[in-house]
């Protein structure tokens, strides 16, 4: 290594910071903010993630569309959201600057591999001139670092290919950014013993890149300025570092343990709740059934065929893969048996937006089946979340004898937070009980009604109770097929009553905030992190609002139309362009503000707090926020200039 | 302490369930269900062990007059539900009862999955050829040319064969019977109920009000000795009133030829239900009447396999025995974890 005496250089302590590494989607953008995340988590920061990667596994490389980012948030204080602006921003390509700058604040950290920036990069970046030297980067803290060249020089003498050692260059620039914000190594290093423990020569050659880029950092004379983020006031306990669907596949196998079930899960392969299956199925020895259907119609129904035996039956998708299956969730409603449809959500309609996110789903939840087929819907709010959720959605199916939806989404699923690890024997038990043989000469009656109007599990097994169910409408009681008029609309109240009564479970909604006011900020799923911190923001400058954050989205908590008759206005930031606030206001008769952006992307708290702000001025223009002209893609900006000239 | 008592002895009114069935009078139903009532007793499973699982047809209607436990699902999924339900629950029997429609068209898909994992399902599948329950249209196995509701100028697609689906889909027993033929009906579902693994049984059904004698030829008393061929497990393919006639392999392809005149039961071909390659069974499912052959009945095809639903069980026996029963607090904790204070 260099023999260069380490430079004396100012340590600063902040409160917060946000990185973005970002580069082609081969450069290991994810590896790198996962291990920067999990190293912040580890030196006791509060953490949120947000990976954003393209739908294509390998774009063509150095293009704009192969661009892949990984943005990590930590700071010592309560944190709900990955950040809105980027502290420090390092880019591996012109392509991964071109397309990820916007988010760099004025005065941010820019560092770049400058060694892709040779003609034929600029040029698949639209760079007609390279930013490096033209100026247009003066705004921003530059460090143009020759991240391959460096890395060759560190790996030098090891038998690997060239491309194998460039394929290092991740670990230098996570060596460099650790030095930056002052983040120990050992993590790492003994995440690449782990991962590389069986390929010597990639192990050394990571760590000796991780190394290069640290010492980089502490011996460069340029970055004279390293940045230090204390340990966050976290509620004491034990935590991990946890990511959405993996929370969400504990939770499911912890209502599993925790009623006594067998777990079995039926999916197809979907981008993103994928992981979810991924992660059951390395866990078979929780009595964990992992079954990959051929296609999601067969996930759904064999879920259906699990549940009527007994199991703890769960189905996961995203919102194509649901709409596949809304012919079996029908039946899941009709036969009375407990189950999870978990949906991932990602920006829709059809194939759409697969890896990115979107709150788009909720009318597909409740509404998206024929006939009249309400179901409970619950939604989770952040990664940890997932974990409750999973239990909640499971003792509602069992105590109710109904399946659940379960909606996360796919900006939950990939992002990641600091968990305060349970101990099971703490957690609440699921009570769930079968009848057993009758006695001599009673008749089984399938679908004879508890208080909850719940009926009974009786699983095939059991003598006595041989009974038949299916999607034909059932008389009451009898569970025989009926076309009686008179019994229809019976069961159609019955089994609408039955959802509605899930309110009974639902407890008082929690009020962020003063109980009335000015402003009242409904929300639901994963728009829960920004819109906290935006009232959070806008309460410390003394204004008078609250926020209300849905965990049941269908029924809604009883109290709710109480809670917003006590406030002048009532803004419901969204995902999609208004589903809950039109639910809202044809069930309270309320007349709710929307905001609205279907992008991909999550909110920032600006968005949320800027709209606040604007409602609470009584300026209720514009409820959708269209995309700047200037945000557009080049090519459509043009021909829409042209077209609005009458070119 | 408990004493395994002996099983009462049931009888087949035992296995009707207190439903009216509603098929139309003189539908080819009638005769599978008896059958179907009738080997219930014998198989040894007591009734609450025993699953019927359907679909959407007439045939679909099946499980509501088995007093067993049963779901009469939605159209094409039976054999996805009845994996989902043999997979927790290994020690069910389970059966999925189907339709030329259900499971060849709209549930094809189904089928042929459940059919290669080899899942302990015995699959029975009503052919009529016809689309009974919506009152006529065309079906997967409806002929060429066929006119019906849908097709008044002809049906202009080729018909699947349902015996050679299956074979190409792995499955480990096939069978063929006829709705008319009640013995042999009834002994080839008791061979479907005892393999270990897939039945695929395809019954040729009449349904007497949308599609009558689309299997004349296979039933009439007077032609069905020359046009159906009984085959048994080792035994030389005779078939005919007189038990004249044969099948013998030329080349890769079957013909029919007459005993006698040089031609000795030693040159016919032997069936061989244990073949380790499916190439016999496929070669006799595309026997047609059409082209000149008599269509084989009985057990095509009886092989063993490992089956998905044990397998998927035993991988959670073999990962328990290496790690031992699963310890939430430990998998919680296994990932990188730090204190707070």
């Amino acid at each position: 290594m260099s023999t260069t005496a380490v430079l004396e250089k100012e340590i600063h302590t902040l409160d917060e910071a946000t990185v973005r590494f970002c580069g082609d989607s081969g450069d290991g953008m994810q590896l790198a903010g996962t291990q920067f995340t999990n190293t912040s988590a580890l030196m006791g920061n509060d953490i949120a993630t947000f990976p954003d990667f393209p739908a294509e596994i390998r774009a063509p490389q150095g293009t704009l569309a192969g661009v892949s980012g990984f943005q990590v948030h930590f700071s010592s204080t309560d944190i709900y959201t990955p950040g809105d602006t980027v502290d420090a921003l390092v880019a591996m390509n012109p392509a991964a600057l071109a397309t990820n700058l916007g988010d760099l604040r004025t005065g941010g950290i820019l560092i770049v591999n400058s060694d892709a920036f040779e003609a034929k990069g600029l040029d698949q970046a639209g760079y007609e001139t390279n930013p490096l030297e033209d100026g247009t980067l003066k705004s921003y803290r530059l460090h143009k670092v020759a991240m391959t060249k460096l890395t060759r020089a560190a790996v030098e003498g090891l038998d690997m290919s060239q491309k194998e050692k460039d394929r290092c260059r991740n670990f230098f620039a996570m060596g460099l950014v650790f030095w930056l914000y002052d983040r120990p190594l050992e993590p790492t290093l003994r995440y690449i013993e782990d991962k590389f423990g069986k390929k010597p020569e990639i192990a050394q050659a990571n760590t000796a890149a991780l190394k290069a880029g640290y010492h980089y950092g502490e011996t460069v004379e340029a970055i004279n300025t390293q940045f230090h983020v204390p340990k966050a006031k976290l509620t004491p306990g034990k935590y991990t570092s946890i990511v959405g669907n993996t929370a969400l596949a504990y939770g499911l196998m912890t209502a599993a343990r925790l009623s006594n079930k067998r777990l079995f899960l039926g999916a197809y392969p979907i981008t993103p709740a994928s992981s979810i299956l991924e992660e059951l199925a390395r866990h078979k020895n929780f009595d964990v059934l992992t079954f990959q259907a051929e296609d999601e119609i067969a996930a759904m129904t064999a879920t259906i065929g699990a549940a009527f035996a007994g199991a703890m039956a769960v189905t996961a998708s995203s919102g194509p893969g649901i709409a596949l299956k809304g012919e079996g969730i029908g039946l899941a409603i009709m036969t009375e048996l407990p189950m999870i449809v978990i949906n991932v959500q990602r920006g829709g309609p059809s194939t759409g937006l697969p890896t990115k996110t979107e709150q788009a789903d909720l009318f597909q939840a409740i509404f998206g089946r024929n006939g009249e087929c309400p179901m409970p819907v619950i939604a989770a709010c952040s990664p940890a979340d997932c974990f409750d959720v999973a239990q909640e959605a499971w003792r509602i199916a069992v105590r109710y004898m109904v399946p659940v939806m379960l909606l996360t989404d796919g900006y939950i699923a990939n992002g990641s937070e600091p968990w305060r690890i349970p101990k099971y024997a703490d957690l609440k038990k699921i009570e769930i009980t079968h009848p057993g043989r009758p006695s001599n000469g009673d008749t089984f009656l399938a679908y004879r009604r508890d208080e909850r109007l719940a009926r009974p599990w009786a699983i095939p097994g059991t003598p006595g109770l041989e009974h038949r169910i299916g999607g034909l409408e059932k008389q009451d009681i009898t569970g025989n097929v009926s076309y009686d008029p008179a019994n229809h609309q019976h069961m159609v109240n019955l089994r609408a009553e039955k959802v509605a009564r899930v309110a009974n479970d639902i407890p008082p909604q929690k009020i962020d905030g003063p109980a009335s006011g000015d402003l009242l900020v409904l929300s639901w799923g994963g728009t829960y992190g920004a819109c906290a911190t935006a009232v959070h923001n806008l309460q410390a400058k003394g204004k008078a609002v609250s926020h209300c954050h849905l965990r049941w989205v269908n029924p809604l908590p009883k109290d709710l139309g109480d809670i917003m008759k006590r406030f002048k206005k009532v803004l419901i930031p969204e995902l999609n362009l208004g589903q809950l606030r039109t639910i809202i206001r044809a069930i309270y008769l309320i007349d709710a503000i929307g905001l609205n952006k279907v992008q991909g992307k999550p909110f920032s708290v600006a968005e949320v707090a800027n709209k606040m702000e604007a409602v609470l001025r009584g300026d209720l223009s514009s409820t959708e926020a269209p995309p700047e002209m200037s945000d557009l893609e080049a090519p459509v900006k043009a021909i829409l200039e042209k077209v609005s000239h009458g070119g | 302490m408990s004493v395994d008592l002996p099983l009462p002895v049931l009888k087949p009114a035992d296995f009707a369930s207190d439903q009216d069935v509603r098929w139309c009078p003189g539908c080819g139903d009638y005769a599978i269900l008896a059958q179907m009532k009738k080997i219930m007793p014998t198989l040894g499973i007591p009734r609450e062990k025993i699953v019927f699982i359907s679909g959407i047809g007439c045939s679909s209607r099946f499980p509501y007059y088995m007093n067993t436990y049963g779901m009469h699902s939605i159209h094409g999924r039976a054999p996805a539900v009845a994996t989902g339900l043999k997979t927790v629950r290994p020690d069910l029997q389970v059966w999925v009862i189907t339709g030329d429609g259900d499971g060849l068209s709209i549930g094809g898909n189904h089928l042929m999955h459940a059919i290669r994992r080899n899942l302990d399902l015995n699959i029975i599948l009503f052919n009529n050829r016809i689309y009974g329950l919506t009152k006529g249209q065309y079906s997967p196995t409806s002929p060429l040319g066929k006119k019906t509701k849908s097709t008044p100028m002809g049906a202009i697609d080729n018909p699947l064969h349902p015996l050679s689906i299956a074979i190409g889909c792995e499955a480990t027993f096939v069978a063929r019977a006829i709705d008319t033929e009640i013995k042999h009906l009834g002994e080839v579902l008791k061979r479907a109920a005892e393999h270990q693994g897939v039945s695929f049984v395809e019954v040729y059904q009449n349904c007497n009000v949308f599609n009558d004698g689309a299997w004349a030829y296979a039933k009439e008393r007077e032609t069905k000795a020359d046009t159906t061929l009984e085959l048994v497990h080792g035994k030389p393919m005779i078939f005919g009133k007189n038990r004249d006639k044969g099948i013998r392999l030329n080349g890769m392809n079957p013909e029919v030829v007459e005993l006698g005149k040089g031609i000795s039961e030693d040159d016919l071909l032997f069936h061989d239900e244990k073949a380790a390659e499916p190439s016999l069974a496929y070669l006799l499912s595309r026997m047609r009447y059409e082209d000149g052959f008599p269509e084989p009945i009985g057990v095509f095809r009886a092989v063993e396999r490992p089956r998905y639903d044990v397998m998927i069980n035993d991988q959670v026996e073999q990962m328990t025995a290496e790690r031992g029963k699963g310890d939430l607090d430990k998998l919680f904790a296994s990932g990188d974890t730090w204190e707070v204070a």
